[in-house]
């Protein structure tokens, strides 16, 4: 059981040192100063995180192109349609309203895959922010401050969700914004730890011995060096985004039809499984575990791939 | 010790108090008045003059927060006018059955998520382990109803096994006495609950495996097995009292999802009710335990933590 594959491995690197014209990996990278290169390789390396990435880029085109290629009519109802089961004019049936499903899976993929890409961005753009200056300021400012994530973290977002879908019209940027709203703690959490370690290193000390603000500070050196948590937070949260929709539709923050989401599509057919209308259930369904784990692979591999260059530098 | 428990203590009451300013901000900021949603469309001014001065609406809202407080120091969560009770009597009828459903659902995720973890750890990159994290990747990626509705529509439809809806019961004791129709609600939350803990325990145990103490105990001759259970096993259980306490807002929330879904009566179906009828005590007092419940659960954890690890010292 207890092998020792790791004294192999060096063994092996140190015979290809030796040998003339064979190339080191290790060395070559850290030569051509591509830390960048190395996080790529390291990506790339990673199967789970290719078809991770290759899965995402099948589903936009599915999403943006299809609907070009593949016309349907999701404005409409046809009600003589509705609930056709899958055949030569509806692939994948229809659903309770007669729209032809595959056509809506585009559509719908559209607005959930912009509901996670702009939640992410607003909760990491936010959230880096607030954990830099959380945990650069520190003392009172950050003990305030991480007090606010606390009680944010504590307070339920779905029961927060379901209130405030009793209050407010629906709309997708109102639950991009509501979605953001909740999601930004994780990474000011993430990126407040980093920057506490960050701040008391040498480069730091030294900007601000020659005379460079707090604001250059953050700007110009903790924040870029906590790309690595920013990039894998931005990509979990994408993830999340899509999940956390789906959710919340099931629970009464409705869109109208002229929306449809993955979410939608799938609390909307769900009414209808017990009638044995499967095709209205699993194609949404299955789009929303495969881009949540595709994201997840990718966050995954990335991941490693920083903590790679972490330990090589 | 002393010093970090009370520090501790002190930031989880901040937090609690947080948790009730937002809330009661947040029901503040709602269009409408509960003067008008109780006494209907048609009150006249005067009746609601004297509704808001009978309940103190009327008076400013900083007041009405320390009056909220006040009467919650006190055990008082306020009074549902849609239900004619108090929400603490409702609550302490409902409460009970949140906590079965929990805490089974808990254990049972952590009797099985610990050993997979574990298993999976020490054979990773293996068959068996890529099965294990691909199931665990589904069940994370699946919105919870979605989980629940195929269960439903296996086990109980295609495949008369358990029943659909929950036992329809008013007390906790009756509900244990049908235990088969709790079991597709348990198997849901325990699904999902799993999902999050198997990631975890597997990447936990890892850690733990290229930690030196493994290779000494390997060097020292021990069977694999007494270094897996004594220290790769003993080792990981400390992570678990992190994962229980910062797993209470997945299960709170999965309660909520998967009492709509089975019809199960309990907290999370009550908020459903109260958000339909506009029922904002209930809400408040709801989203006010659960609050808590979170904010002693991560307290509970950081402390049993500091308990359990000897390492740790604060």
């Amino acid at each position: 059981m207890s092998n020792s594959p790791l004294s192999a491995e060096a063994a092996v690197a140190g015979l290809e040192r030796l040998v003339p014209g064979g190339v080191d990996p290790d060395t070559d990278a850290s030569q051509s100063g591509g830390a960048l290169r190395l996080i790529g390789r390291t990506f790339v390396q990673n199967k789970l995180a290719i078809a991770g990435a290759a899965v995402i880029v099948l589903v936009t085109l599915f999403c943006f192109v299809g609907p070009l290629l593949y016309h349907t009519d999701q404005l409409n109802p046809n009600l003589i349609a509705a609930n056709s089961a899958p055949g030569s004019n509806f692939p994948l049936g229809a659903d309770n309203s007669g729209f032809n499903i595959l056509g809506r899976l585009m559509v719908g993929g559209q607005s959930s895959i912009e509901v996670g890409f702009a939640v992410a961005a607003i909760a990491t753009i936010v959230g880096i922010l607030y954990g830099a200056i959380s945990g650069y300021f520190g003392k009172v400012v950050d003990v305030v401050m991480m007090r606010v994530v606390d009680v944010g973290f504590s307070i339920p977002v779905v029961f927060l969700f379901i209130f405030v879908s009793r209050v407010f019209q629906p709309s997708l940027s109102l639950l991009i914004w509501l979605l953001g709203l909740v999601s930004w703690l994780v990474p000011a959490r993430l990126v407040r730890g980093e920057t506490l370690a960050l701040k008391v290193r040498e480069y730091v000390q030294a900007v601000r011995t020659m005379g460079g603000g707090s604001v250059r500070i953050i700007f110009r050196h903790l924040i870029p060096n906590t790309i690595g948590t920013i990039v894998v937070t931005a990509t979990f949260q994408v993830a999340n985004a899509v999940l956390v929709l789906a959710t919340i539709q099931y629970l009464g923050f409705g869109l109208p039809p002229t929306e449809p989401t993955w979410g939608s599509m799938l609390s909307n057919g769900i009414t209808y499984l017990e009638d044995g209308y499967w095709w209205q259930v699993y194609p949404a369904l299955t789009m929303i575990v495969i881009v949540v784990v595709a994201f997840n692979f990718i966050g995954d591999a990335l991941q490693d791939a920083f903590e790679v260059r972490l330990q090589q530098r | 010790m002393t010093g970090f428990l009370l520090r501790r203590i002190g930031q989880a009451v901040v937090v609690v108090l947080g948790v009730t300013l937002v809330t009661f901000m947040l029901l503040h900021a709602l269009p409408g008045s509960l003067a008008r949603s109780i006494i209907g469309p048609r009150a006249t001014p005067q009746q609601i003059a004297s509704f808001n001065k009978q309940y103190g609406l009327n008076r400013s809202v900083w007041y009405q927060y320390w009056s909220y407080l006040w009467a919650l120091a006190h055990g008082n969560l306020g009074f549902s006018f849609h239900l004619s009770r108090p929400v603490t009597s409702l609550l302490s009828s409902e409460l009970p059955r949140d906590l079965v459903l929990g805490g089974v659902s808990l254990v049972l995720s952590l009797v099985i998520a610990i050993p997979v973890g574990v298993i999976q750890a020490v054979r990773r990159n293996r068959l068996g382990d890529y099965v294990g994290t691909g199931v665990s990747f589904v069940l994370y990626s699946m919105p919870t109803y979605a989980l629940g509705i195929i269960l439903i529509q296996l086990l109980a439809i295609t495949f008369h096994v358990f029943p659909a809806e929950a036992p329809q019961t008013a007390s906790t004791l009756g509900l244990l006495a049908h235990p088969s129709g709790l079991v597709l609600p348990v198997m849901t939350l325990t699904l999902v609950t799993y999902a999050q803990f198997s990631r975890y325990m597997r990447s936990s145990a890892i850690e733990t495996l290229a930690q030196d103490y493994i290779r000494t105990a390997r060097a020292t001759g021990l069977p694999e097995r007494l270094v897996l259970l004594r220290h790769l096993l003993r080792n990981s259980l400390i992570s678990v009292v992190t994962l229980v306490g910062v797993s209470v807002p997945v299960i709170v929330t999965g309660t909520l999802i998967v009492e709509q879904v089975f019809n199960l009566p309990g907290a999370g179906l009550e908020y459903f009710y109260a958000a339909q009828s506009n029922d904002y005590p209930v809400m408040l007092g709801i989203t006010v335990v659960v609050g808590v419940v979170t904010v002693l659960g991560n307290l509970l954890a950081d402390i049993g933590y500091a308990l359990l690890d000897p390492r740790i010292r604060y």
